[in-house]
């Protein structure tokens, strides 16, 4: 079904061997096989560019990424950034815990890690996977799966360089931890590939911020895995922050396991890249999971973006809200699909899902597939999708009261995009949020 | 109901006994399918060389796409592969076995039409057994046919058609659906036997609903059935199709194809009720209704509406679609999709709007029982040129036992930033508390739900036609027996 030139696998494959002979040669044994074989399913599967009864890649073509002249990137090939660099991407009162990558790598110097054996701990995951092998072992590339997505078996089988955040039982995390993945090559064409655990024990809570940006205008892939497991009762905040340039590629996917009472609040934001796919999953494998997945896009000129988000209710009495917001201008191109299943014997799950465009420009293009897999009957699911543009009879009002058209235009489009800000969990990630919000909207 | 089933089952195997094999005369066609069996049913229908050529050229393009193993998988459906070689494609309407009296029909059968309310002779048509002189369908037929000729209406079979009126059928065919458009509509462009033909003058309002119950043989022309519906200007025409009766009927593979054209300020009402076998209780047999159904809005200001209830058949695939081309034209989509035992459903519309100031209305109700699944699949597209084309659609499903399944998977792509699209779905059961009221009342809990579902069903069954929608009510009571509870 999927199939690339050979050319494009093998440099891959090469590139491993050589990393697991050099960089990769100290790691547990555990994790040296898992990549391995992931290697192999990439090799097999490669990216996914077939065009037809591509079901799941049916709005967006990754040719542009298949056939650029992708390699991984290397550490130090940019120069080293300052504080003043990544400072526009900072959160927080400067008392989080962050770990901050660069093209991938983990900078130290720019990082302030936790951790205790018997606390929480947000560290790089090449040290945890020596210093907290079992714990990483139990989750990683257990939770994705990589077996049928090409884009996650070639993360990874390089799995190595990432984010690792633990809560042990009953713990909470007190400041949410801030990942930030940067790319700096200013070479293209590089390909960088975080990949992120949380691990929240029973009864724990965190809040986790992925940002991802870039210091450099030439193009690249940043390939992610995120993996989210939270244990029976934890509550789990999850936040993605998508600033690239517009020359990225992004492919971001995310897995999150809930067990029995436990509570996913994630919130996505994509303002950049050329071509961005998000994939973001939450399985809801005990009785009284529930969560919450919310996001807004905007694009202009020729950006695509195609968020896809599956709720997987495979146990009873889960809950479900799912709010995505869209503004589109330019020849933007969105994507939305969202898929709620509800397996047999998942009695009363209660799923609501949401999907709404505003098509600025007459060239921009939204394309919404919301679906459901129902196998139970006492259920309650609902979806609505709606596409349009700026109400003329509400600009027209504001205009009577006083306000320029474009003072008008620019008040609706923030309404349209609040409803979905205003569900953002903690204040101080709302406000960041909103503020990045404004100033692209100025931009549409 | 072991007894019954026993009747059944020993009733529906001696049909199959005599079904085909008697009846190799001339008139069957040797099975298989290659370019000869193409030539030879032409010939046999006596068809223009155009129509050879366009059949041939459908085959070549069907034996590529069986080449390239490209059978439509997308559908939420799951079935043995089909063996196409081993159907025959070909078999004159006279080849069914006749019965002599209603004695030998399946009792469940007859059980069925007497809760219908159809009336005897009707029954005896339906049952394949041969009708006395008193129910002359084929003069009632001649007799419609003249009061319709006085409008200037073609009604009448494909083939017919072809005979007086090739210059229409050249200029129309494959003009919505064309041969290339997907598997079974190559499949059937290659070789369909027959079909219904209609054709409504500039300005006519056809006095009659037509339906195919008017025209004996369109029943029986079996698996490969053609439809080509064309309004002129500012005519209208009401056309109805199937019944609410069980079909007896021994084919496995059903591909039809439906085109419809409407010119400008025309409109064109398409209904179904599709109640074909849908198999035993475990899956075993039942008929796979692969239909490719697509009307186009060509003039300015014209609608075409589609309204079906699909109760039958084992799978079905049907996606019945409107091109809104031109300018202000309306396409609607009404349909409940019940699937119970192990029955297979995915089905709903495609609305594309092209021209400006377009409308689409999309009503889709699927009901689930017994180990059935369910699909909604339907696509709403406004390509750049449409400006202010709207849409609203709604798809519920009702699940009923906790065996079955019911799926929506919609599609909606907009490309113009002046449309205006809402989409809703949900999906739930039967309201207890709606059941409880009814209960207190009086109701008994079956009666109930039949109301309830009635009602849920409504706003589809509004847009029958008047005794289609009393039938069609009786049938969803009838095919909700055993399933409530």
């Amino acid at each position: 079904m999927t199939s690339i030139a050979t050319a494009g696998v093998t440099p891959f494959a090469a590139d491993l061997d050589s990393l697991e002979r050099d960089g990769f040669s100290q790691d547990p044994q555990w994790i040296r096989a898992l990549r391995k074989d992931a290697m192999s399913r990439f090799n097999s599967l490669g990216f996914p560019t077939a065009r037809r009864g591509n079901e799941e890649w049916k709005y967006t073509d990754v040719r542009p990424i298949a056939q650029a002249p992708l390699r991984l990137a290397r550490a130090g090939e940019a120069p080293e950034p300052t504080a003043s660099d990544i400072a526009p991407f900072l959160l927080g009162d400067g008392s989080w815990p962050r770990l901050v990558f660069i093209d991938g790598f983990f900078n130290r110097g720019l990082s302030t890690p936790l951790g205790g054996q018997e606390d929480a701990s947000v560290l790089s995951l090449a040290g945890a996977l020596h210093s907290r092998s079992a714990t990483a072992r139990e989750s990683l590339g257990r939770l994705a799966p990589y077996a049928s997505h090409g884009f996650t078996a070639l993360n990874t089988a390089f799995a190595h360089e990432g984010a690792f955040v633990h809560i042990p039982d009953g713990l909470t995390l007190e400041k949410p931890a801030h990942l930030i993945f940067l790319t700096a090559s200013r070479e293209g064409h590089t390909v960088s590939q975080p990949r992120v655990l949380v691990v929240a024990g029973a009864g724990s809570k965190a809040a986790v911020i992925e940002t991802y940006g870039s210091l450099t205008g030439a193009p690249y892939l940043c390939n992610a895995v995120s993996e989210v497991a939270a244990g029976p009762g934890a509550s789990v905040e999850y936040y993605r922050i998508q600033r690239h340039s517009e020359e990225a590629y992004h492919v971001g996917t995310t897995q999150a396991a809930l067990g029995r009472d436990a509570r996913l609040d994630s919130f996505t934001l994509d303002l950049g890249g050329a071509l961005v796919r998000n994939n973001l999953n939450a399985l809801i494998d005990a009785p009284d999971g529930s969560c919450a997945l919310n996001g807004v896009y905007l694009a202009t000129r020729s950006q695509r973006v195609d968020n896809q988000v599956t709720i997987d209710h495979a146990k009873e009495r889960g809950t479900s809200r799912e709010l995505y917001k869209g503004v589109l201008s330019g020849r933007a191109k969105a994507a939305f699909h969202g898929s709620i299943i509800v397996r047999k014997d998942a009695q009363k799950v209660d799923a609501r899902q949401e999907d709404k465009n505003l098509l600025l420009s007459d060239r921009a293009e939204a394309n919404v597939k919301p679906a459901f897999w129902i196998y139970a009957d006492d259920v309650k699911c609902g979806h609505g999708a709606a596409s349009g543009r700026i109400d003329e009879g509400s600009l027209f009002y504001l205009q009577s009261r006083g306000l320029g058209e474009e003072e008008a235009r620019n008040l609706l489009v923030q309404g349209f995009v609040n409803e979905v800000i205003d569900k953002v969990k903690r204040p101080s990630v709302r406000s960041h949020v909103a503020e990045l919000v404004k100033a692209r909207l100025k931009e549409l | 109901m072991t007894t019954t089933n026993t009747e059944l089952n020993s009733i529906a195997a001696q049909e199959y006994r005599y079904g085909f094999v008697t009846d190799i005369e001339a008139d069957v066609a040797p099975k298989g399918l290659n370019e000869d069996t193409i030539r030879w049913i032409s010939a046999k229908k006596n068809e223009p060389q155009f129509m050879l050529d366009w059949r041939l050229k459908a085959f070549r393009h069907w034996e590529t796409l069986v080449e390239a193993d490209s059978t439509p998988t997308w559908a939420n459906v799951s079935y043995p592969p089909i063996d196409y070689q081993d159907i025959i494609y070909y078999s004159a309407p006279k080849a069914k076995e006749k019965l002599e009296s209603l004695d030998e029909v399946d009792p469940e059968l007859l059980r069925t039409y007497e809760k219908l309310g159809i009336p005897l002779d009707e029954q005896k048509r339906l049952a394949g057994v041969a009708v006395d002189a008193i129910f002359d369908s084929v003069s009632i037929a001649t007799t419609f046919r003249e009061e319709l000729s006085k409008h200037g209406i073609i009604f009448c079979s494909f083939s017919e058609a072809l005979q007086e009126r090739p210059d229409l059928i050249r200029k129309h065919l494959g003009s919505v659906v064309p041969y290339s458009d997907n598997f079974y509509a190559a499949l059937n462009a290659a070789v369909f036997s027959d079909g219904s033909f209609c054709y409504i003058p500039k300005g006519v309002r056809c006095p009659l609903e037509l339906t195919t119950y008017f025209r004996i043989n369109t029943a029986e022309t079996g698996q490969f059935e053609r439809t080509l519906i064309i309004a002129e200007e500012g005519s209208y025409v009401s056309y109805l199709e199937g019944c609410s009766a069980p079909m007896r009927d021994e084919n496995q593979l059903h591909a039809a194809v439906v085109e419809l054209i409407a010119h400008d300020n025309a409109e064109i009402k398409y209904s179904t009720i599709q109640n074909w076998y849908p198999g035993d209780r475990d899956g075993r047999g039942g008929i796979y209704n692969f239909v490719t159904k697509r009307g186009k809005c060509q003039g300015k200001n014209s609608k075409i509406s589609w309204t079906q209830v699909e109760t039958g058949s084992a799978i079905t695939w049907k996606y019945p679609s409107v091109i809104l081309q031109g300018d202000d034209s309306i396409g609607e989509f009404y349909s409940v999709a019940l699937t119970k035992g192990r029955q297979q459903a995915d089905t709903g519309t495609k609305m594309i709007h092209v021209g400006r100031n377009t409308r689409s209305r999309i009503i889709s109700k699927g009901i689930s029982g017994g180990r059935g699944n369910n699909t909604y699949r339907g696509l709403v597209r406004v390509m750049p040129k449409a400006d202010n084309a709207r849409n609203f659609t709604q798809c519920d499903s009702l699940l009923i036992g906790d065996q079955c399944g019911a799926h929506t998977t919609p599609y909606v792509e907009v490309r113009n930033n002046t449309a205006h699209l809402e989409h809703e779905a949900y999906t739930s059961r039967v309201d207890e508390d709606m059941l409880f009221y009814c209960n207190q009342r009086g109701l008994s809990t079956e009666d109930a739900q039949s109301l309830i579902i009635n009602g849920f069903c409504k706003e589809v069954f509004r847009k029958l036609p008047f005794e289609f929608a009393v039938e069609a009510t009786r049938l969803l009571d009838l095919n909700l027996e055993g399933t409530v509870g």
